[in-house]
């Protein structure tokens, strides 16, 4: 039974990364159609600034948490201002095909220069430790990073389906000719979105150095299955992906406990299967 | 009368100064050229309605004005500033307010997200209890899905939404298209009712029944040029030309 709890444990971990990086996908296909494949490059360019902070400047976590999703965002702002806003209005395939070059020359670069071995980043020592919860022990990080990813998931929620900016995103998302004709800078708005996409992904790098170390790669692991999650939830919808998102780690968990060979496999399976029955997936729109 | 209405806009409404100044303006839809040099004057507090045949250039015109057509030329000045090279987020913050033909009501967003989200330009917009005097329907029907109105009400929505802005100068584009009789006789009094607060209005209609109990002066659009131009008292004298332009 310990056993069980630990996977779901981890599953819910993997489900935070999930939920994070595939609504920062969300965010930026709703805005900009675009299918950002250096999403995982950008999630492991948070990690690396985290470690970078600490070992360069002496700046610990919880400043990273802050700093990183900023630093990264602004490098996103750069590449949607000199790339990415030229594929507007270009299919799908063009912004797809972008993205992946960057992804590759992102990682490539990293890969270059650290390798493809892990550099340690410490857990904080106020998250350090871990309670015993009578039926499993739950080490404090990664209750942590659960519950910090559950807030900003919903924070991003709230912000998008309930605020007077949010209104600005999905109206623009509908028409964003009418929407710039009333008075709005759409463009910038776009930026930000992209900025704020991929703060998401930078955020949930940092989240995620103490747990699986700062890699050039790791991105790359972790972007497949997101994007299985983003099409199991639909692909532009942020409740949608934020639900995928933990609900396919916790699935994993539990075949990881009750089915170890199709641990692997099990996001992808479930993946065919949405699509066969809703190609829009579970709670999408149509492209 | 030619295409030069402009020097020698006929009956000027004498409401107010010369608000909006178009000049030679062209429009491209990609390689289609659309508008080939329109030009007209309005000026400030009057009804000024464009005429003419379906795929004649009036929609054009008002996007045109807008900035949200792909490539335009010629000139377009608003309140004596020129606006052929400015954005259409700034045109709209110096006090032009578009309300399309399609309407443009959001469908992810409720009424009342449809009816605050053009952000406030100016001061002088009307508050929303004097909106929803206009419109009651609306008041009703606030947290409704903005598509799921009656198409009635989707233009009444379409319209209060430009009010509250502090725009001035508004366009509407065919605002009775598809409505029932008693609906578009509602926003023939609206329209009445803005003139009187000092609303400039640009209006686009084929209803041309509907557009003489709220004009001031019409133009003519064929081919994307403006080929006659007169005044609401001049409509009797002008009534078999208006039939030919429009073929009705």
């Amino acid at each position: 039974m310990q056993a069980l709890y630990a996977q779901l444990l981890v599953g819910l971990i993997n489900g935070s990364f999930y939920a994070l990086l595939s609504l920062g996908l969300a965010v930026i296909f709703g805005m900009l159609n675009i299918i950002n494949f250096a999403h995982g490059a950008l999630y492991m360019m948070g990690a690396f600034v985290a470690y970078f902070l600490l070992s360069l400047g002496g700046i610990n976590y919880w400043w990273a948490l802050l700093f990183a999703p900023i630093i990264v965002g602004i490098f996103g702002m750069i590449l949607e201002r000199t790339m990415l806003q030229w594929l507007a209005g270009l299919d799908h395939l063009y912004g797809l095909l972008l993205t992946f070059g960057l992804a590759l020359i992102i990682q490539g670069v990293f890969q270059n220069y650290f390798g493809s071995s892990g550099l340690p980043y410490s857990i904080p020592d106020a998250l350090k430790g871990g309670m015993n919860l009578g039926f499993m022990y739950l080490p404090i990080y990664r209750g942590w990073v659960v519950v910090f990813s559950l807030v900003v998931c919903f924070a991003t929620w709230y912000l998008i389906e309930r605020t007077r900016l949010g209104a600005y995103l999905r109206a623009a998302t509908e028409n964003p000719t009418l929407v710039r004709a009333f008075g709005i800078n759409v463009p910038r708005m776009i930026t930000l979105t992209y900025g704020l996409g991929v703060g998401l992904a930078a955020l949930a790098g940092v989240l995620s150095a103490p747990i699986n170390q700062v890699r050039p790669l790791m991105g790359e692991n972790v972007i497949i299955v997101v994007f299985a999650v983003v099409v199991i939830g639909g692909m532009g919808s942020i409740m949608g992906s934020i639900i995928t998102g933990f609900a396919l780690g916790v699935i994993e968990g539990l075949t990881k406990y009750f089915y170890p060979e199709a641990s692997n496999t099990v996001v992808f399976v479930l993946m065919v299967l949405v699509l066969l029955v809703k190609p829009t997936g579970l709670t999408g729109r149509a492209a | 009368m030619a295409e030069s209405t402009t020097a020698d806009a006929p009956a000027k409404a004498a409401t107010g100064g010369n608000i909006l100044q178009v000049r030679n303006l062209e429009a491209w839809y990609g390689e289609s050229h659309i508008l080939h040099g329109i030009n007209f004057d309005v000026n400030a507090g009057e009804v000024v309605t464009l005429l003419g045949r379906n795929g004649a250039g009036k929609t054009t015109t008002l996007k045109s004005i807008m900035g949200i057509i792909g490539k335009r030329a010629g000139s377009v000045k608003f309140n004596n500033q020129e606006i052929i090279r400015t954005t259409s987020d700034r045109i709209a913050r110096m006090g032009i307010a578009f309300c399309p033909e399609e309407r443009g009501i959001f469908s992810s967003l409720d009424v009342r997200e449809n009816l605050l989200l053009p952000p406030v330009v100016r001061p002088g917009g009307l508050p929303l209890e004097q909106i929803f005097d206009l419109f009651p329907n609306l008041k009703e029907r606030l947290n409704s899905q903005g598509t799921k109105l009656s198409g009635g009400e989707q233009q009444m929505l379409a319209i209060a939404r430009i009010l509250r802005t502090g725009a001035s100068f508004l366009m509407l584009d065919e605002p009775t298209e598809g409505l029932a009789p008693v609906i578009i006789q509602q926003i023939g009094h609206t329209i009445a009712r803005l003139k009187k607060e000092g609303f400039t209005i640009l209006l686009v209609e084929q209803n041309f029944r509907f557009a003489s109990t709220v004009a001031d002066r019409y133009y003519v659009v064929e081919h994307g040029k403006i080929i006659d131009g007169f005044a609401n008292s001049e409509l009797a004298a002008n009534m078999d030309k208006l039939h030919t332009y429009l073929g009705v």
